[in-house]
């Protein structure tokens, strides 16, 4: 059972933008065309197809040490790291050893449950009840920041029928307001901007002002790629979070990083780092209709206990899903 | 040898590149007696030193320039992994070797892309060819070709979508790119942070367009870039370039040698020497050393220094390049860390300040801040700043200076 974009998106009781499309004539959801359907499977299969080929189904016909090692070589493989994947495989061991888990199937079964445990503890909910709520969305550079933003601009404007208005606060690199702007047109969403090297808080304010004007539901707001290492622009950040939270009580009300399933174990040190400077609420992971695989997430939900939100799959507008911390752990071992 | 095992996997080394290299590593060991010495521990690390260093590639490598008529480096790689960037900076560093160069935006795939080549481009001096994003980048590729040609322009770097390798349509893309450019460089633009996968991308990559050598970008960050070791052991391709920043100038050479140390965690010492001996000359650099071992480090050296580190690269850069600098150096150094945007915020601090203030800034009471905050366009608060992270840093040089880096000479000593 896939995870539904309604189980992710909690609107708490706010009035006037129930579920459901605005527009009903179109009958058109973008989670029900079939051709999306199966291009989104087909996306989701070439991204397993590597470790099937790593991973057989008979792997675990017959327990013996190289099971494990080829278990643990597949997990390392995807990049979930070698301590997390030593845990799991260890605790995997045991249990069979103990005879709690028995055949093949519940072998499988169980390291599926153990992972996706990992992944996310519970169902991630994605907190929108505040109006306007505001959405800030960080990460190094060239993770998928700015596509994720247009993505999700159009799933809440279409889907949920949300008036959403992205921020432009990022004034550094160049052309990213341009950028933004494509992808507002592609969502049909407004926009706010400021000027290329201008205050990227004052960006926000603005967009949040605006939303208050026009009744707007969501603000999401673009910020400039930073490596987590530079320490002032991390402090930049921490003062665009200042300023949003002064601006608008409980702002901003998610805060979202996001990593590029191709990183390696330098992916916990990036959530690490955005983590201490901005108090994250989730991960969104993209790039998945990639062969990578992503297992730095669970590195990252284990530690910080930051649960993954949203996967992107691609780069049209309608690329972007709920996590399934089902669907992900069975991918991690190619199912 | 598991936790050089470990070391590896934990600097994303690709699995299957770690087991291999660990059993060759062992067998020399064995062959060596090298378990048998008194210092196995040393020996060992010795031995992973030396075999990763030749694994990384020997001596590094030039671009192949036509000896005459225009030379055409095609760029390729995923999306995200900095092509755009690294084409500016590129035909920056050309640029500066008094060659004429231009840029085909061929990036009709992510919005605003061919802008924000455009823009770069200008920044690094460069013609930038671009016609829009209608056009068939295939065909905008070979006009580009073309232009540069009649121009008569010595470099021409094509810039192209980011794709993932197992995406048929564009990598065909591609080739068809390579085929009417007739590149001779082709650079697979690769993220040091990359994990795993970089194989993948790599063989693919490799497969379909036969790159050259690879550019490896955000160096700057704390990855260990294993992954740069991966596609060298499985493609064989070397490393030409690393990129080290957002500025357009900080693209250098790759040194092989040196990022061998980086995968084991070592430092970068070979790298701050080489800059700090390109930036200044030895009187100068003996002289600033005695005032940092005094603590009588001025802002005015400071300012200086600024204008020089600044060709090195950001601060933190150079602070991160020295050893021992990781872990909890890095930490207390966050807190006078700084980079470009905030230099230039200093750099308007400290030319307010009179000679005697930035002599000694200890004098710079509360009226004076207000003045120095005000002539720079700057608050109170970013002067105070200026002032207490300036007393912190001083120390700390001193401190440094004073022998807690470990010396290098030694260090090279150890290394090979
Ligand atoms: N294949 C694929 N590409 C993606 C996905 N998400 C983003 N991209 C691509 O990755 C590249 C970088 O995306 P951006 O959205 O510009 O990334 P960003 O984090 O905003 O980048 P900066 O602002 O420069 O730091 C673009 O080419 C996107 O099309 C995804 O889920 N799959
Ligand atoms: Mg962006």
């Amino acid at each position: 059972m896939p995870v539904e974009w309604e189980q992710l998106i909690d609107l708490g009781s706010r009035e006037g933008a129930g579920p459901g499309p605005p527009e009903p004539e179109h009958g058109a959801e973008p989670g029900d065309r079939p051709g999306r359907l199966r291009r989104l499977r087909e996306r989701l299969s070439k991204s397993r197809e590597a470790l099937r080929a790593e991973l057989s189904a008979s792997l675990f016909d017959h327990l013996d040490d190289e099971t494990w090692e080829r278990l643990e070589e597949a997990l390392i493989l995807a990049d979930v790291g070698a301590t997390a994947t030593a845990e799991i495989v260890t605790r995997l061991e045991q249990e069979v050893e103990a005879g709690r888990v028995q055949g093949p199937e519940a072998t499988r079964g169980r390291l599926v449950e153990l992972l996706a445990e990992r992944a996310a503890a519970e169902p991630p909910r994605l907190e929108l009840s505040a109006k306007p709520t505001v959405i800030m969305v960080v990460g190094v550079n060239g993770t998928g920041k700015t596509t994720t933003i247009g993505k999700l601009a159009a799933v809440l404007r279409e889907r949920f029928g949300l008036g959403v208005i992205v921020a432009a606060a990022d004034t550094y690199r160049a052309a990213a307001i341009e950028q933004l702007e494509a992808w507002a047109d592609r969502a049909g969403v407004e926009i706010v901007r400021g000027n290329p090297g201008g205050d990227p808080g004052a960006v926000v304010f603005d967009a949040i002002a605006a939303a208050e004007a026009r009744g707007a539901d969501v603000v999401i707001a673009d910020t400039a790629g930073r490596l987590h290492t530079h320490g002032n622009l991390m402090e930049e950040l921490t003062k665009v979070r200042r300023v949003t939270a002064k601006r608008l009580e409980g702002a901003p009300h998610e805060t979202l990083i996001v990593i590029d399933s191709t990183t390696g174990q330098n992916g916990l040190r990036q959530a690490r780092a955005f983590a201490d400077s901005v108090e994250l609420s989730g991960v969104v992971l993209t790039k998945l209709d990639g062969t990578a695989k992503g297992g730095i997430a669970l590195a990252i939900a284990g530690e910080l206990e930051l649960p993954v939100k949203l996967i992107g799959v691609g780069e049209e507008l309608e690329d972007l899903r709920p996590f399934d911390a089902e669907e992900f752990a069975g991918a991690l071992v190619g199912e | 040898m598991r936790e050089i095992r470990l070391a590896l996997l934990e600097a994303d080394v690709n699995f299957k590149v770690v087991k291999s290299f660990t059993a060759q590593v062992k067998e020399r060991c064995l062959g060596s007696g090298v378990l048998d010495s008194l210092d196995p521990g040393q020996q060992v690390i010795k031995v992973v030193d030396s075999e990763l260093g030749a694994l990384m590639g020997g001596a590094s490598r030039e671009l192949a320039l036509a000896p005459s008529g225009t030379t055409v480096i095609l760029m390729a790689g995923l999306q995200g992994s900095g092509k755009t960037t690294a084409c500016a900076k590129l035909a920056k560093h050309l640029g500066d070797q008094g060659k004429s160069v231009a840029l085909a935006a061929c990036d009709t795939q992510r919005p605003a892309a061919v802008e924000q080549l455009a823009t770069m481009g200008k920044r690094s001096g460069a013609t930038v060819f671009e016609q829009g994003t209608e056009r068939d980048p295939v065909d905008i590729a070979e006009w580009a070709t073309a232009q540069a040609r009649s121009q008569g322009i010595d470099v021409l770097i094509v810039d192209t979508a980011g794709r993932l390798h197992v995406d048929e349509e564009l990598m065909d893309q591609l080739a068809a790119i390579r085929k009417r450019t007739k590149p001779h460089d082709i650079l697979l633009v690769l993220d040091a942070m990359t994990g795993q996968d970089a194989v993948n991308v790599a063989e693919t990559f490799a497969e379909r367009i036969d790159f050259d050598g690879v550019l490896l970008t955000k160096l700057d960050g704390d990855a260990r870039g294993g992954a740069a070791l991966s596609v060298k052991a499985v493609t064989g391709k070397p490393i030409l370039y690393a990129s080290t920043g957002e500025r357009i100038e900080q693209l250098e050479r790759f040194h092989p040698e040196r990022m061998a140390s980086r995968i084991l965690g070592m430092g970068d010492v070979l790298s701050l020497i080489e800059k700090a001996e390109e930036v200044s000359d030895a009187d100068q650099a003996a002289e600033l050393e005695r005032k940092i071992r005094k603590q009588q480090f001025t802002l005015e050296d400071f300012l200086t220094q600024m204008k020089q580190v600044r060709k090195m690269g950001p601060l933190q850069n150079v602070l991160g390049m020295m050893p021992g600098m990781g872990g909890k150096a890095a930490k207390q150094l966050r807190e006078v860390e700084m980079d470009d945007r905030e230099l230039d915020r200093l750099e308007a601090i400290i030319l307010s300040m009179t000679p005697a203030e930035r002599a000694d800034p200890t004098m710079i009471d509360g009226s004076r801040r207000k003045r120095i905050a005000r002539g720079s366009g700057t608050t109170v608060q970013a002067v105070n700043n200026l002032v207490k992270q300036f007393a912190q840093m001083r120390k700390m040089m001193s401190q440094l200076a004073k022998g807690k880096m470990p010396d290098p000479a030694q260090l090279m000593r150890q290394m090979r």
